[in-house]
């Protein structure tokens, strides 16, 4: 496997920064009540962890080891301010949909985790291909989850989408009488449904193993052991 | 070991690295602060034109503008923090006025006692003494059951809960019968969410009835002048 595909195959599914690391609950549960909330968030997400990435990358030889973690935090934190006033400045119809989310991606640990584990021993490419591929794979997984929440709490998909795109509107999937299973949008509702998202994963990571290990078996039974 | 010229010379490294360490710290902290303040000084007037333009947008909403002829943006009076209102910040109370004639104060509110956190509100109020229209423009209520004061998450399209309120004032409907249905008032709540409902509610009733009695004062202060500060009225 070539150094970028492994890069992307741990962001999406190996080291995925919520089903294999957990990192970055805080916002994820808050804001995945519906698919769009969820999918906005998660796209501001990639775009800062992308800048912070790379910017940590670019500077990396300049940070002394010991103080490496509060300079980190002081350029994820600057990163995040400006990206919220360009946003707001530049972009404002999106920012009224995306602006609230901006701020929460600095309690996301998953961008200080990604630059100390690794922007700060790899280059400025590989580095900002990382940061990419990490908010992809959040961006998958959170929009599964507030999709899941938003079908089982609301009966619909895609509601507040006209907010992005004023001539959509949000998809009742389930009758229009159903009267709503709240705690599936209350936050215990985002843990139910994300313990059964990482048992999905486990499982399916479980059954890949096993079948990786009967196949070496097929290929190379073990030898009986000499009777002494 | 104990030479006490090596444990000098070992202070005087060890003084050094951290020297050179706050040093390098401080150093991106200025570069980054640079960076934060140029970009806000960048941004500063689109910022602020699109919060107006987020304001009028928000007027519009409560204040149809056939019914004045004035510059409301520009015709405006500063409010310190009201208690009765529930404001925390100087907030603006806008004039609509047809012909000279006052027509109606536009003014922001909010109520404390939602479900989960503040709710923020912008009322019209006629000189009459009319709420012309109020609606939510912050809350935290919970999706699909209390976010329901925000007519755009309404199911009711054609007649939204919040606009029950059009068109009444103290007259119509007596203070005490300011409330929702459960408290005894005049006003729906829908099951299960009374809280939000309430809570708009019993602001509403609170801040036409300020509007009311600050009527007069309120349409006579001149332009971009401070209203008195509560303390200062008494």
């Amino acid at each position: 496997m070539s150094a970028y595909k492994e890069i992307a195959w741990n962001g999406l599914w190996k080291q995925n920064s919520i089903l294999a690391q957990l990192l970055g609950l805080c916002p994820l549960l808050a804001v995945s009540t519906t698919l769009v909330n969820a999918v906005s968030l998660g796209l501001a997400t990639i775009l800062v962890m992308m800048l912070a990435n790379f910017a940590i990358s670019a500077l990396r030889a300049l940070i002394p080891y010991e103080i490496r973690i509060p300079v980190f935090i002081l350029i994820i934190a600057a990163l995040v301010t400006v990206v919220d006033l360009a946003f707001n400045a530049f972009l404002h119809d999106l920012y009224l949909v995306l602006g609230i989310f901006i701020p929460l991606i600095v309690t996301n640990c998953i961008v200080l985790a990604r630059v100390e584990a690794f922007a700060a021993k790899n280059g400025l490419r590989a580095s900002t291909f990382d940061g990419l591929m990490m908010g992809v794979g959040f961006v998958w997984v959170i929009g599964l989850l507030g999709a899941v929440r938003e079908f089982i709490g609301q009966g619909t998909i895609f509601s507040g989408i006209e907010m992005i795109f004023p001539t959509l509107s949000g998809i009742q999937v389930l009758p229009e009488d159903y009267p709503g299973f709240l705690i599936a949008i209350l936050p215990p509702g985002a843990f139910f449904v994300l313990a059964l998202l990482i048992a999905g994963r486990n499982w399916l990571e479980a059954r890949a193993n096993r079948r990786l290990l009967e196949k070496r078996l097929h290929e190379h039974p073990p030898v009986a052991p000499a009777t002494a | 070991m104990s030479d006490p010229l090596e444990i000098a010379r070992r202070e005087s490294s060890v003084l050094r690295i951290s020297v050179r360490t706050a040093a390098i710290m401080l150093g991106f902290t200025l570069v980054f602060t640079a960076l934060m303040a140029g970009t806000y000084k960048l941004t500063e007037p689109l910022v602020a034109a699109s919060a107006a333009a987020e304001k009028l947008r928000l007027i519009g909403e409560v204040l149809p503008p056939a019914l004045h002829d004035n510059d409301v943006m520009a015709d405006a009076i500063i409010l310190p923090p009201q208690k009765v209102l529930g404001t925390d910040d100087d907030s603006r109370v806008w004039r609509a006025r047809k012909a000279g004639q006052p027509v109606a104060l536009v003014f922001e509110a909010a109520a404390r006692d939602g479900y989960s956190g503040r709710i923020g509100l912008i009322l019209a109020v006629a000189a009459d003494g009319r709420l012309l229209a109020l609606r939510v423009t912050s809350h935290k209520e919970t999706p699909g059951l209390g976010d329901y004061i925000d007519p755009k998450k309404d199911r009711n399209k054609t007649r939204p809960w919040i606009t029950q309120f059009n068109g009444l004032g103290l007259t119509q409907v007596p203070r005490d019968k300011w409330r929702v249905k459960k408290d005894g008032g005049r006003f729906d709540q829908m099951s299960g969410a009374t809280i939000s409902a309430r809570a708009v509610t019993n602001a509403s009733g609170r801040a036409l009835a300020w509007a009311v009695e600050n009527r007069d004062q309120l349409f006579a202060l001149p332009a971009n002048s401070r209203h008195a500060d509560e303390g200062a009225k008494q």
